[in-house]
Order: C-alpha cells, then sequence, then structure tokens
C-alpha cells in the first residue's frame, strides 16, 4: 500500500529538523530515494527524517482556564520594587 | 584519443539524453524528479570525462560527426517504455559498475579521481535502479525488456569485462552487440540534439 | 484533527481570514472555501505539469551542456512543484489520479501560457525569463494565502523560481550579445509572447469581487499583479535593446503602467481548452499515462 511519509529537514548541522513536505511512497526504500531528490537535490539538506504520517500522532488542544503567567517571563514586572531597593541600598550607605 | 574514455563519456552523454527525455513523463510524480536527477548526473559526468580528454567538452560533445561517436548501442537506443528504461538503467548501472571500477586502478591520478567520484555518485544510481529491480522483477514486461537488451549491455564493456557482469546479474552471456556499429537511432538522436546548435555558426556563444 | 480557534460561522471564518488569520488541512472550512481552493491549487498543480511539455523539448536540442544541465533541472523543478502542489490538494480530499484523470479529459483548467507552441531557442529563454517572471509574481502574493500548507509549499517553489527567471535572463543575455540573427530570435520570441503574458494574471476583476481575494487565497488583485510584472520587467527588456510590441505601452507619471487591452475573450477560449496546443500536450500526457498505469499498480501492490 503507498502511504504518506512525511519529510522533515535539518538545513546544516545542529540546526532543527523542519518538516518540509511529504512524498506518497509504498515503502522506506522509494521513500528515501524520492525524498532524497526533492529536498536535496541542491545540497540544500545534510540530513533527512522520513516518518510515515499514520505514526504522527498529533496534539492540538490545551486547557486555557486559568492564569499561568506565573509560568513565563510576562508574569513578573520587577521595575518598581527594583527602583525602591535601589534607593534604599544607596540612602542606606549614602 | 584514449578510445576508452571517449566510449565511456559518450555512454554517459547519450544515456543522460535518452533519461533526461523522461522529464515530466514518468509513471509517478516522485520518480520524476528522482529520475531527472540521474539524468543530470549522467550528463555531469560526461562533461567531466570530455574534460579530461579537451578543453572545449561542449565541441567534443555535440561538434563531431556521427561516425566520430564511441558510445555502445545499448545508450542509442530509444525506450519510452518504462519497462525498457528501467531495464536498461539496471543493466547499465551493473555494466558500468565493473568498467568504473577498472577505472579507479588507472595510472593517471587523474582518470582513477574522477572514476572514483563518478563511482561515489553513482551508488545512488545503483540503489534507484536495485529498487526497482526488485519491485519489478516478477512482471513479465520487465522480464522480457532485460532479455531484449541484454546482448546489448554485454555490449557496454569489452570482451574480458563481461563473464564478470553476467555473474554480477545472474544470466548467461550471449553474443554482445558491441561498439563499432551505430545503430539509426543514434543518427536521429545526434539530428536533435544539434539542431539548435547548428542552426549558428561554429563557435557561436549560447 | 480538531480545530482550535478557527471560527465555524461562514461570516466569522471570512473576518478571521480577512484578518489574516490562517487554516491548516484538519479545520472545519466552510464548502465555498474548500472547493474554490481545490479548484485554484489544483489548477497550479496542472500549469506546473503542462508547462513541463512545452520546455520538455529543448532539453533534447539545448546546445551546450550547461545550458542542457541547467533547463533539466529547471524543468524538474517544475515537476516538483507539480508534485508538492498535488499533495495539497490531495489533504484537501481530492486525490492526485483524480486531478490527473480530470486533467487529460479537459474538465480541469491550466493557464493560458502553456498552451501555446515553442519554436526556437529565443523562446526557451522568453519562458524561463518572463513566464516564470509573471508566475513569481502571482507566488510571492500566495505565501500569504490563508490556507497555510499551500503558502508553506509557495516559500519552496518561489525560491527554487528565482534560479529559472536568472536562467532565461542569463540565456537571453547570451542571444542578445551573439549575433544579430540570435538577437533577432529574441525579439521574434518576444512578439509571440507578450500577449500571452498580458494575459497571464487573468482579466482585471477588482480584488472586492474576486472570490479568491475575498477569501484571502490570493492576496492581491488580477491587475495590481499585472502593474508589478510590467514595473518590474519592461524596464529589463528594454535596457537590451528589446522591443516589447505593444505601442501603446508606457509608464504614467503616477506610476501605472498603460497597455493595449488584452483580448478577455480568447483568453477565455484558450483556457476552456482551445488553444493551439491543448489537444495535442493532453494528447501527450494521457498516452504515458495510460501507457504506465501498469508500473503504478505495481508499485502500489505490497
Amino acid at each position: 500500500m503507498n502511504e504518506i511519509w512525511e519529510v522533515f529537514r535539518q538545513e546544516r548541522r545542529g540546526q532543527p529538523f523542519e518538516h518540509a513536505g511529504s512524498v506518497v511512497a509504498p515503502d522506506a526504500g522509494f521513500a528515501e530515494t524520492w525524498a532524497r531528490e526533492q529536498y536535496g537535490r541542491r545540497g540544500e539538506s545534510v540530513a533527512l527524517w522520513l516518518v510515515p504520517r499514520d505514526a504522527i500522532h498529533v496534539v492540538e488542544q490545551w486547557a486555557d482556564e486559568f492564569d499561568l503567567k506565573y509560568r513565563r517571563v510576562d508574569g513578573y514586572s520587577i521595575k518598581v520594587r527594583l527602583k525602591e531597593a535601589r534607593e534604599r541600598a544607596s540612602a542606606r550607605s549614602g | 584519443m584514449n578510445e576508452l574514455l571517449l566510449g565511456l563519456a559518450d555512454d554517459e552523454l547519450v544515456i543522460g539524453w535518452r533519461d533526461s527525455e523522461w522529464t515530466g513523463i514518468a509513471p509517478m510524480l516522485e520518480e520524476d524528479v528522482a529520475f531527472s536527477s540521474i539524468a543530470q548526473n549522467e550528463i555531469g559526468h560526461a562533461r567531466a570525462v570530455y574534460e579530461l580528454l579537451t578543453d572545449d567538452a561542449d565541441a567534443l560533445a555535440f561538434d563531431r560527426p556521427l561516425g566520430e561517436y564511441r558510445c555502445a548501442p545499448l545508450v542509442e537506443l530509444r525506450l519510452l517504455d518504462w519497462a525498457h528504461t528501467i531495464a536498461r538503467r539496471w543493466l547499465y548501472e551493473e555494466a558500468d559498475r565493473i568498467r568504473i571500477a577498472a577505472l579507479m586502478d588507472d595510472a593517471d591520478p587523474a582518470v582513477a579521481g574522477l572514476a572514483a567520484k563518478i563511482d561515489r555518485e553513482e551508488v545512488y544510481h545503483r540503489m534507484h535502479a536495485d529498487m526497482w529491480h526488485e519491485r519489478l522483477r516478477g512482471e513479465p514486461r520487465f522480464r522480457d525488456a532485460v532479455a531484449d537488451l541484454w546482448p546489448y549491455a554485454l555490449g557496454v564493456l569489452p570482451p574480458e569485462q563481461r563473464a564478470e557482469l553476467a555473474a554480477r546479474v545472474r544470466l548467461e552471456e550471449v553474443e554482445a552487440i558491441g561498439r563499432g556499429t551505430h545503430t539509426p537511432e543514434l543518427a536521429e538522436l545526434w539530428d536533435e540534439m544539434t539542431s539548435v546548435r547548428r542552426s549558428a555558426p561554429a563557435g557561436a556563444q549560447w | 484533527m480538531a480545530a482550535v480557534e478557527v471560527p465555524r460561522d461562514e461570516q466569522a471564518f471570512l473576518e478571521y481570514v480577512q484578518a489574516g488569520g490562517r487554516v491548516e488541512a484538519g479545520d472545519r472550512l466552510p464548502e465555498d472555501y474548500r472547493a474554490k481552493l481545490i479548484k485554484f491549487i489544483e489548477m497550479h498543480g496542472n500549469s506546473e505539469l503542462m508547462g513541463v511539455l512545452p520546455e520538455r523539448e529543448w532539453i533534447l536540442r539545448a546546445p551546450t551542456l550547461q545550458r542542457k544541465l541547467a533547463l533539466t533541472a529547471k524543468v524538474q523543478d517544475e515537476v516538483g512543484h507539480a508534485q508538492l502542489i498535488y499533495r495539497v490538494v490531495e489533504d484537501l480530499g481530492k486525490p492526485r489520479e483524480q486531478c490527473l484523470a480530470d486533467l487529460i479529459s479537459g474538465k480541469s483548467k491550466f493557464h493560458n501560457v502553456f498552451h501555446y507552441p515553442t519554436s526556437t531557442w529565443g523562446d526557451v529563454g522568453v519562458i524561463a525569463w518572463l513566464v516564470d517572471a509573471a508566475a513569481i509574481v502571482s507566488q510571492k502574493a500566495l505565501l500569504k494565502c490563508s490556507y497555510a500548507p499551500y503558502a508553506r509549499i509557495m516559500k519552496k517553489i518561489c525560491w527554487e523560481e528565482s534560479f529559472h527567471i536568472l536562467h532565461g535572463r542569463d540565456v537571453i543575455l547570451a542571444l542578445v550579445t551573439g549575433t544579430p540573427a540570435q538577437f533577432e530570435l529574441v525579439q521574434e520570441a518576444l512578439n509571440r509572447w507578450w500577449q500571452p503574458l498580458m494575459q497571464f494574471h487573468g482579466n482585471p476583476i477588482p480584488a472586492g469581487e474576486d472570490p479568491m481575494y475575498l477569501w484571502r487565497i490570493k492576496s492581491q488583485g488580477n491587475e495590481e499583479a499585472r502593474q508589478q510584472f510590467l514595473e518590474g520587467y519592461v524596464p529589463q527588456i528594454r535596457e537590451l535593446g528589446l522591443t516589447v510590441p505593444d505601442p501603446k505601452l508606457r509608464r504614467r507619471d503616477d506610476g501605472v503602467w498603460e497597455y493595449t487591452e488584452p483580448d478577455w475573450d480568447e483568453l477565455r477560449h484558450v483556457v476552456t481548452g482551445h488553444g493551439p496546443m491543448t489537444e495535442e500536450r493532453l494528447a501527450f500526457r494521457r498516452r504515458f499515462l495510460e501507457q504506465e498505469q501498469w508500473v503504478r499498480d505495481a508499485v502500489l501492490a505490497a
């Protein structure tokens, strides 16, 4: 059976693998031969990952009910307190 | 001029030209793209070998009279059906492997070095041909095509290398259709291949 | 795959895409949007595939090894684009086999330029340079397509088309700096291709009346695309000493290009399957598709 193989390519060593497209092929051998040329004939990829689409587990839903800002940088505002701390420190040493 | 090298270059030029006929009409789009790369590689090999023999690769590739080409009849055949095309690819790569292996031992380092480069690229041609051979070996069409082309395939190699080819592909050696007499198809191919080039005076730029 | 933010109501969906919202293959799409999307993208795929045929012949006649390699690589790219595009259509629900069947039966369309004959090596240069340039104007606008899978493949397509234009311009430059006969080859080809080029971006339906624009499948109107093409390429053509075969062509002070109104009836006539080469090229495609059905069957079998 033909299946859809998702192709992830790495442009240069050390970079992330990014999704580039897909090829329809009956097995890994054909998928490799074909993906090599479709995504690498210009030497534009140093590596490919080929994954049957069926093997990909998709995650798209999250609970978004409560405030999670405390887990992120934008959940913190230190300007005011920092200013006060600096003023107190200079008053003590002053 | 080195007949062996010229034969190699002419084989690669003509099979590359034949294989490029499939651009746009291969059985599936993914294969079309992959097959076109193989055709381009063959032309690239031809050019590299011509450049060992001359300063003007284009002149050597295109401007000789028909009788001075040294290609084997196998590559000259017009094979616009997939069974024959893939059969030829498979047989040609097997023959070429033997020829290139011998050249990799050549006393001239330029020749040996180029042969090694060609071999490293043809690893992928062989992967492609083996993959298709594996897939189609059970098809009568394919087996018939291999049988049709077998005498021609033997003709790619000099007589002393033919037994090795027969052993590799597991077919019995038969009388080869070798170099020396060109097919009428080469004349048609040459005519089309050089039609634009001949439309301007020699030395014109393109 | 469940949608996350994409509105289900058609009016809300329209506002969502018009505000720059993107949708993916698994999202719930209004029927009209899906249908128009498939038709538009399929026509693009058909065009890439049919565009191969006029250029293919010249691969075989390329006058130097370098040109042969470059032209083969260019045409290979077009086939590769067809593969990318039909995959997108397939993920929208229409299988590739159906697309190809509709193409060869004449049921679906492809762009006007690929219905015309090529006669000389001059055509090779003009097509690679100017037809690809006209195409890239549209394709750059498609980078913003509301349908994200299509927008993403446009990135690779635009990147590869930029080589084609350079290759085309290089072919033209060799000819216009060659013999007088070679210069004439280019001028003559330009004379034949100018009308199809002017028709390429389609009749000047206002963007606000173009459903493709309303759905943000296209992000620019037809006339805007044509103007961009003229602005970019007429100066490049003229600086080589070539004449654009339209006496009315001129750039106004306000930057708008005026030109002889193309024959829109002719465009409609051609794209509905009555171009000079339509039948012959479809028959050629049909011949090989049918001839090689056994190969697809053999490869499909386990």
